[in-house]
């Protein structure tokens, strides 16, 4: 096992894996996204209650799930940088920090497009609204934190710090509903026992969820390639590799 | 859409416009860091003749 996890920590292998995994990814992502949403918009039946208001999940809670999946693993790829002291760790951690940024900001604009017709609003001061605002705030001192630094040692430090700090507002953010009284619905799909989903809405939901997963480890491996690269510019591999 | 597409397709096409931003950004990330690196073996390589 730590033989696997000391490879992980060599930047020429990481290179080469994230290359050889981004086309497989992307593949995976087209297939499940395509096939989600087909089904999702065009087949899955209306809400009983929200009518097809409710198709707006396909792309809201792939989204949302995203926001806390990036953080979570720039927090873990930031501690394993700090404790034990693997660079390829601060480069996983910057990569996936614009990509959750992107992601929460989508999971907030498309359920604010959700909550005008269900709640009347586009923005209310909800804990599950509020803590999720927090997560994109998070992300942003994240990527600011990192370039605030004219040595980059030091803004990879600050920023992993940062990562990991924040990274308690990850429970909060998905405890929210059955922590708080909020106006956001309790979990659909990630709870105890049965979703409370029927089939046929269900399975587009998954499939979106792991298109949506496929294509965060597409855009990572080649946001990682170019933090590798970066990084690691006067190294003989890398040398080699720009020539060859 | 049962009176809710003023709502359900702004969504669909904002989270498609993050998809492809994602993709446009991270390729121009390689891209850039890649050039980055040719011209650190570019001057590496005439320091040395």
């Amino acid at each position: 096992m730590w033989t696997w996890f000391y490879r992980l920590a060599s930047p020429p292998y990481v290179y080469r894996t994230a290359a050889a995994l981004t086309p497989w990814f992307f593949a995976g992502a087209a297939l499940m996204i395509g096939y989600g949403l087909v089904d999702g918009l065009a087949f899955a039946p209306p809400d009983y209650q929200q009518g097809d208001a409710f198709r707006i999940i396909y792309v809201h809670a792939p989204s949302a799930w995203l926001s806390l999946f990036a953080y979570t693993l720039m927090a873990v790829a930031g501690a394993i940088a700090l404790i034990w002291r693997i660079k390829v760790g601060y480069a996983v951690a910057a990569a996936a920090a614009p990509i959750g940024a992107s992601f929460t900001l989508a999971a907030l604009v498309t359920g604010s497009l959700w909550g005008r017709p269900m709640w009347g609003t586009y923005w209310a001061w909800d804990p599950r609204l509020t803590s999720e605002l927090i997560l994109l705030f998070l992300y942003f001192g994240v990527i600011s934190l990192r370039q605030a630094f004219e040595d980059p040692a030091r803004g990879d430090r600050a920023a992993a710090l940062l990562g990991v700090v924040g990274v308690v507002n990850v429970p909060i953010v998905h405890f929210s509903v059955t922590w708080w009284n909020s106006l956001h619905q309790g979990g659909t799909v990630m709870r105890l026992g049965k979703p409370e989903m029927p089939g046929s809405m269900l399975w587009p939901l998954l499939a979106m969820l792991a298109g949506f997963m496929f294509f965060f480890g597409a855009v990572l491996c080649m946001r990682v390639r170019g933090e590798v690269l970066s990084r690691e510019r006067q190294s003989a591999w890398v040398r080699e590799a720009v020539i060859s | 859409m049962g009176g809710y597409a003023r709502f359900v397709w702004p969504s669909i096409s904002f989270a498609l416009a993050v998809l492809i931003w994602n993709v446009w950004s991270a390729r121009r990330h390689h891209a850039r860091a890649l050039t980055r690196a040719a011209r650190a073996v570019a001057m590496a390589r005439s320091e040395e003749s």
